[in-house]
């Protein structure tokens, strides 16, 4: 029976999970417990459920398994729906605080998984589908391990569920974009070395004689994320049938731990992971030879080697030592040039293939997305800069930033990416619609543009208000009048959000259309060059 | 020797490398980008040797212009503290009057309490003194203990039914109807005594009324009802209410009382902010 051996681990894993709350120590732990049980117990009905007898079909050994990454694909544009639109929610939360509704979906709750969902739920599988289909395709080899890459493809939406649940109980350590208690940590954990053994047997097992450069990318971010997932989520729990840890680290120690990773999750998922997704995606889309060979290795080394070191710029005028914090700007400052490097690289790739800006949506998807990569890897040393950071630091500039990168590069890069997948790995003529990847080009567009635009207005407003003193020496604005003067960007930030959100469902309907068959008749959208009129 | 591959639009060799379709030119790093990255690699060195930076056993290398976040810390503190030295001298020695006397030093008297204001009053007050329900309003000429800049400078320093501040202002209106000193019946009626001295819709002034008045409220708010501030009884003949302005919220006051609670801020912000809020307030309008 195809999936017995899966049907009795997921079954096995079931009971635990009820015997696990029947022991638990603490009502959250009983709560989320049952939440596992029911997701192990509806994967484990599924599975019995879609059970074939028929004798197996033996697999050939040299086609690429791409069942995992269509799950993926469709997941990721599941994710990025749900992440977006929980986004406008805090965000219309910030405007207006009455729609805190306690205690489930108030905003301390509903800020997490808003971050995990677009971060981890959407970005991770949009790294995870477009890894498993680039390393394939680049290699000429099946992935490693046989059922291996559908266990991380689910594993890892476990992860996802069981963190996102966490947050609306309540289950947090408190650590930004390390919210999940430890038994979840250890989850991903599993999974993740998981993902390592996948991706690297894959990459062993190849039939080219090089690595691509989207290899070595995927690579950094998998190797990465798993050392620094492991050491800033070392913690002791309370019980080992109960929600709370303490972390193994204390004070500036652990502010510094939790900044290393905060920074590198940007350094090492949003930005390495989706480089790898550019090299491949965008000179394929293109038709174009990657521009320059040595530039990739030159500013891939240089990018990993300096990134790591950035993370005490987010802890200045702290506890955090003096030269701790120097090191941190310069290290910053360093690392503008190496970032751009994966921008120079995509966009003159682009060289002898411009004209299709004007015809093809999806390639102007990608180019904005490497733009909008260039603007916040210039923004972010900028911002690095001490003097910056007074003004800069804890105001709404920072969202900005944060959102010019992750609406504009990771979101418009991975859009690009499920646009390319969605027809090749269901095997279509074409999308469903090019009139609608190029609405929600600019429903994106438009949506980024407004959010950056009024979080950057915000922000300085924000900084500048905190720090105005009057001609006597006495401060101008009290807290609460500032909090008063954000309502206007509150209010316009969650339009933006809206414009984005709205982008992401017209993409939805489009994978989701292409998917099941349909090709809408359409006008092209470029009209076709005049015809050359011989005479008679 | 193997034919070098070269892409036909540019005319660049490739690396002769493929991987599904992707080729990669042989270009060389661009100049500025090289140049940039390496003035960036240079400024940080510079900055590594003038600013605290590298780590050593017992701590970091101070850095050659001995800059310090702390140090820039407490040098604008002080360069702010000894701007405002002479001024705040002068307020901690001069009585409160005094100091609202001197335009200069009221000027800057005001700008201190104005800061103040916004974090320690605006909560109840409202952040333009304006008031609310249960909390008076500081623009107008209606005062409960005094309008006076020293009587605004004691309600400020010990507050209103403050525990543990023995010069707060303290009175207490009695429940009148809960206790069961008057009878629903005289509730009514002194309480359209009461809404009608201000006009308000419903007001009956009955003898019955009046006497009750007399015999039960006169002592705090007064003969004419216009208030005794020594008792914090407001004003009762005027259209401002620090409750319901209406028979039914008279009723209510009298029947069960809500009582106003301030807190004694001197002893939480010392004497100088004390006086600073004092100046303010009384300089928004209503001071008398």
């Amino acid at each position: 029976m195809k999936n017995s051996g899966w049907i009795l681990v997921l079954a096995v894993a079931t009971f635990g999970a009820l015997v696990a709350a029947g022991l638990a120590q603490d009502d959250l732990f009983r709560a989320h417990m049952f939440v596992l049980t029911l997701t192990l117990g509806g994967g484990t009905l599924y599975l019995l459920r879609t059970a074939s007898f028929e004798p197996a079909v033996p697999v050939d050994p040299d086609a690429y398994l791409d069942g995992p990454i269509r799950v993926g694909t469709v997941l990721t544009v599941f994710w990025g729906v749900v992440g977006f639109l929980v986004g406008v929610i805090v965000a219309l939360q910030m405007a207006y605080p009455d729609l805190n509704i306690q205690p489930w979906f108030n905003f301390g709750r509903m800020r997490p998984l808003h971050t995990s969902a677009v971060v981890f739920a959407f970005g991770g599988s949009a790294l995870l589908t477009t890894s498993l289909y680039v390393v394939q395709r680049t290699t000429r080899a099946r992935l490693f391990g046989g059922d291996l890459a559908w266990f991380v493809m689910w594993g890892y939406q476990l992860f996802i569920v069981m963190a996102a649940t966490g947050y609306l109980l309540g289950i947090s350590q408190g650590r930004e974009y390390a919210e999940p208690e430890w038994y979840v940590d250890i989850w991903l954990t599993i999974v993740w070395v998981a993902y390592l053994v996948l991706f690297l047997g894959t990459l062993v097992k190849r039939k080219e004689p090089h690595i691509y450069v989207a290899n070595w990318f995927y690579l950094a971010f998998i190797v990465t994320v798993a050392m620094l997932h492991v050491v800033n989520n070392l913690a002791v729990p309370v019980s080992f049938l109960g929600v709370k840890s303490y972390s193994a680290f204390s004070g500036v120690q652990d502010a510094l731990t939790q900044w290393w990773y905060g920074h590198n999750a940007v350094g090492f998922f949003l930005t390495a992971g989706f480089l790898g997704m550019m090299y491949y995606f965008l000179p394929k889309q293109a038709g174009r030879p990657v521009y320059s060979y040595r530039l990739s290795i030159i500013h891939f080394w240089a990018l990993i080697f300096l990134y790591i070191w950035a993370g005490p710029h987010h802890l200045y005028y702290t506890a955090l030592p003096d030269w701790a914090q120097t090191l941190g700007m310069v290290f910053s400052i360093m690392l503008w040039m190496p970032s751009w490097g994966g921008m120079i690289n995509g966009l003159l790739t682009l060289r002898g293939a411009w004209d299709k800006i004007r015809t093809d949506p999806i390639i102007r998807m990608m180019v904005v997305a490497v733009a909008f990569y260039g603007m916040s890897t210039f923004e972010g040393p900028v911002m690095s800069i001490r003097a910056v950071n007074a003004l800069s630091h804890y105001t709404n500039w920072t969202i900005g930033h944060v959102h010019s990168g992750a609406l504009g590069w990771v979101g418009m890069i991975s859009f690009g990416a499920v646009y390319f997948l969605t027809p090749r790995l269901w095997y279509r003529e074409r999308l469903y619609s090019l009139r609608m990847v190029n609405w929600h080009f600019w429903l994106a567009t438009l949506g980024i543009v407004i959010y950056a635009a009024v979080m950057w207005v915000a922000g300085i407003t924000q900084g500048l208000m905190w720090r105005e003193y009057n001609d006597q020496g006495f401060l101008v604005y009290s807290f609460a009048e500032v909090v008063a003067a954000m309502h206007p960007y509150y209010v316009l930030r969650a339009v933006g959000g809206m414009l984005y959100l709205a982008g992401g469902i017209v993409m939805a309907v489009n994978v989701a259309l292409t998917i099941k068959g349909h090709v809408r008749v359409e006008r092209p959208l470029v009209p076709a060059a005049p015809q050359m009129k011989l005479a008679a | 020797m193997k034919q070098p591959d070269v892409d036909h639009l540019s005319g660049i060799e490739t690396t002769g490398h493929e991987w599904d379709g992707i080729k990669e030119l042989n270009n060389p790093l661009p100049r500025w980008w090289l140049w940039t990255f390496y003035a960036c690699i240079a400024f940080a060195l510079v900055y590594s040797v003038l600013f605290p930076a590298w780590p050593l056993i017992g701590g970091g290398t101070p850095g050659l212009l001995g800059y310090s976040t702390r140090g820039e810390f407490h040098r604008e503190v002080a360069a702010a503290q000894s701007e405002q030295a002479a001024n705040l001298a002068k307020i901690a020695a001069m009585p409160v009057a005094v100091i609202a006397a001197d335009p200069a030093l009221a000027a800057f008297a005001s700008a201190g309490g104005a800061s103040a204001f916004k974090v320690y009053c605006s909560q109840c007050h409202g952040s333009g003194a304006e008031g609310g329900v249960g909390y008076p309003n500081l623009n107008d000429d209606e005062w409960i203990w005094g309008g006076s800049i020293d009587q605004i400078y004691q309600t400020i320093a010990h507050g209103a039914r403050s525990l543990g501040d023995d010069q707060t202002h303290d009175s207490i209106m009695p429940n009148f109807g809960s206790d069961g000193i008057l009878t629903r019946d005289q509730i009514r009626s002194v309480a359209l005594y009461v809404a009608s001295l201000s006009g308000l819709a419903g007001g009956e002034k009955t003898p019955e009324g009046e006497q009750l008045y007399a015999q039960n409220c006169a002592a705090c708010h007064g003969p004419d009802a216009k208030g005794l501030q020594a008792m914090g009884g407001p004003n009762l003949t005027n259209a401002i209410w620090l409750y319901r302005g209406s028979v039914d919220g008279i009723v209510a006051q009298i029947n069960h009382p809500r009582l106003g609670m301030m807190p004694a801020w001197g002893a939480k912000l010392g004497d100088v902010t004390v006086k600073e809020l004092a100046v303010y307030v009384h300089g928004l309008g209503g001071g008398q």
